[in-house]
């Protein structure tokens, strides 16, 4: 197992290294830097430009370098967790970034277990009511989950939040906990605030899970094992659940890598929607404005977090299932 | 039937006049020869044809791209007409009878008034206004496809009258028309990236699967890391870099370009696996061994083999750019006016208020839907026949 582990973590260097070299190369892409679209703002109002003060900052930035060496400049920082400088904000990137990552995680794992919830039940009915009214029906649902965009439920599911509840539910806290340390009270807003966009994240992979969840249970329901258990008189229920339960549970933990980009993606999307105090919105105005480390920063920590959720999937996969963690040592 | 002779008496010699076919017990019914001679096409014709839901939506998706082939004809307005007279109109019904009494198809005529106190404008019906439709009428002038000028339309208000079946927007032009044009950008837009996704994923799959060794080590391992990637900040990241400065239509197919290009894995991967199981095939070896070059393997024998699985995994992945695309658009990072796609004119709708004071800006969002949901059965039938000899 710890071999497995061992080995698993490894892979995960290359994978990180190729993430960052996409993104630094698309946070390079754009002409220009920070500092033309600054210096054109501020000729747009009329005010002057020192181009030599220009020039001091670009030097002091590193951006008179190569590209190849900030490359390494910029991943070396983020190694010793200096991500760089918001030229916006005018702090450094990991305090503008601080909480909204948190926020973030907590967005995700919440809309997982969301999920999975509403997967799990659903995609079992569907898998042993094949091709009843129910299975369509709910198959129908989920789709419809995947055909409205995201941002659009949001605005609508907002709407009538405002109607029937009237709760405003922009934001994932009450506005006057935003600048406040974590209390009982603040943890209590969030979780007011948290159902809406959860409902709308998880909208989208729902429907893929309990697809893949139903076609995955329907082959196993196929398997001889359970015509054997069948056969010999044991109750269907029981059936169900002794075996091709267990064994679509490992699917379902490590069908997290396939919905969790589609998650991080909706989440983002959503978040700018109903402005949440996650990265999303702050990750648009970075976009817009070239602030180019924040940004990298941002899109790194999201590809971070999926391949962290999907390391935890696989290592879960190998708890619980022996095949897995035996295959990359020698035991045989 | 002839008496059996009595006991001792030779057996009269018999010879049955009907022709004798020695095959006639292997020789299949006319049934079953039907599906062993039928082409592979005409198996996954059939088959498709089994899947009534992708059948319906492969209908509807056909009756979409026939509409923005001649959408200057069925749209009742020009794409930028405004009337300024009507501004956040709401949806009128199209009615057949007034007071009882069959009229055809009309509308009412509206008249405005501005409530002071909320400065919101009010339309109300005037009953006694009948506007008759017409069909095949003269409207605004258009070019039709920027050629021939013309200015007939499907259908159009009464003379001097107006009809929004969906209302109008903040400039008073017509949402239905608006709706009608945008489908020419947003229902492209999945063909075109998919087109680009299409040839990079066969070239580079193809390559990984045929070569195989450290190209395709590389390149797994970089679909490995695309696909775990998420898909929507990668592209708000991409479409940010295009300068504002661009033509709207280099902007157009910037943002295929940018979906295409995140996009390509899957078909990648398909292409690489189908490659590797398809190469340890008798006809390849048969092909081989008759002397035939690599390049003439994979044209004749291997594409033609998964072609119709490289169409319906790239049938699944349309609906994706065109959410894409929307959601693009909808912030700001897509396409941007005068363009006019289904994502931009959900960017009408951005506000609570919208939604609170003019909700039939949302029409935009039934045809997205239904287009999406289209192409998920569609693909989904596709996949079925794609393999008809299971």
């Amino acid at each position: 197992m710890l071999r497995y582990v061992g080995w698993r973590i490894a892979a995960m260097v290359p994978t990180l290294l190729i993430i960052s070299a996409l993104v630094f190369t698309i946070i390079e892409l754009p002409p220009g830097d920070y500092f033309e679209s600054y210096a054109a703002e501020l000729r747009a109002q009329g005010e002057g430009v020192d181009m030599g003060q220009l020039e001091a900052l670009r030097a002091e930035y590193g951006f008179d370098q190569p590209v190849v060496i900030r490359y390494f400049y910029w991943v070396a920082g983020m190694l010793q967790g200096d991500f760089g400088y918001s030229f916006e904000y005018q702090v450094p990137v990991s305090d503008v970034i601080g909480n909204r990552m948190w926020l973030t995680v907590l967005v995700s794992f919440v809309t997982i277990v969301f999920t999975w919830v509403i997967a799990f039940p659903i995609g079992m009915y569907s898998a042993t009511h094949q091709y009843s009214w129910g299975d369509y029906g709910l198959t129908f649902l989920g789709l419809i989950g995947i055909a409205i965009p995201n941002f659009m439920l949001a605005l609508i599911l907002m709407y009538f939040a405002n109607i029937w509840f009237g709760t405003s539910i922009g934001h994932l806290m009450d506005q006057r906990y935003l600048g406040e340390p974590m209390s009982w009270d603040k943890a209590k807003s969030i979780v007011e605030h948290l159902w809406i966009p959860v409902i709308i994240i998880g909208t989208a992979g729902t429907a893929g899970m309990i697809r893949r969840l139903r076609a995955n249970l329907l082959d196993e329901l196929q398997k001889q094992y359970v015509m054997t258990a069948r056969a010999k008189g044991l109750h269907p229920f029981r059936t169900l659940v002794k075996y091709p339960l267990r064994m679509s549970l490992n699917f379902f933990v490590s069908d997290i890598g396939s919905i969790l980009p589609a998650i991080i993606s909706g989440a983002e999307i959503t978040a700018i929607v109903l402005s949440l105090e996650t990265t999303g919105p702050m990750l648009i105005k970075a976009l817009r404005s070239q602030d180019m480390y924040l940004a990298g920063a941002f899109l790194m920590f999201l590809a971070f977090l999926t391949v962290i959720g999907v390391l935890i999937s696989d290592l879960a996969l190998a708890i619980l299932d022996p095949r897995i963690r035996l295959q990359g040592g020698s035991t045989k | 039937m002839t008496p059996l002779p009595p006991p001792g008496a030779p057996l009269e010699h018999y010879v049955s006049a009907a022709p004798f076919d020695p095959m006639s017990v292997e020789a299949a019914s006319a049934e079953l020869k039907r599906v062993y001679q039928a082409s592979q096409l005409r198996l996954m014709w059939w088959k498709f044809r089994q899947h009534r839901l992708a059948v319906a939506s492969a209908v509807l998706l056909a009756a979409f791209y026939l509409m923005i082939l001649i959408c200057e004809f069925l749209a009742p307005y020009n794409l930028h007409t405004r009337n300024m007279d009507f501004i956040y109109s709401p949806p009128q019904r199209v009615r057949l009878f007034h007071e009882g009494q069959f009229v055809g198809p009309f509308v009412y005529g509206r008249t405005m008034t501005l409530d002071m106190e909320t400065l919101k404008r009010e339309y109300a019906d005037d009953r006694t206004d009948i506007q008759r439709l017409r069909f095949f009428c003269r409207g605004d002038a258009y070019k039709f496809w920027d050629v021939i000028a013309t200015d007939i339309h499907l259908v159009c208000p009464a003379e001097g009258g107006e009809m929004f079946l969906l209302g109008t927007d903040r400039l008073g032009r017509d949402v239905l028309s608006r709706i009608i044009y945008g489908a020419r950008i947003s229902l492209t837009i999945g063909l075109v990236g998919i087109s680009v996704s299409f040839l990079l994923g066969i070239v580079i799959g193809g390559l990984a699967g045929y070569h195989g060794g450290v190209f395709d080590l590389i390149v797994q391992r970089i679909i490995e890391v695309i696909q775990s990637l998420p898909s929507i900040p990668l592209w708000m990241a991409l479409a940010a870099i295009m300068p504002v400065t661009w033509s709207p239509l280099v902007i157009y197919f910037g943002i295929t370009i940018i979906l295409g290009l995140l996009d390509w894995t899957g078909l990648a991967r398909a292409v690489r696996s189908k490659l590797l199981a398809l190469r340890e095939e008798d006809y390849v070896l048969a092909a081989q061994l008759m002397g035939a070059n690599s390049s003439r393997i994979i044209g004749r024998h291997l594409i033609p083999g998964f072609m119709s699985h490289l169409i319906a995994t790239a049938t699944i992945s349309i609906p994706g750019m065109i959410l894409g695309e929307t959601a693009l658009s909808f912030l700001g990072l897509g396409l941007r006016p005068p363009i006019t796609s289904w994502g931009i004119l959900l960017t009408e709708a951005r506000s609570v208020s919208v939604i609170a004071f003019y909700p039939w800006l949302l029409f935009p969002m039934v045809p997205v839907i239904l287009v999406i949901l289209a192409f998920n059965f569609l693909g989904d039938g596709l996949r079925d026949a794609a393999d008809p000899y299971r």
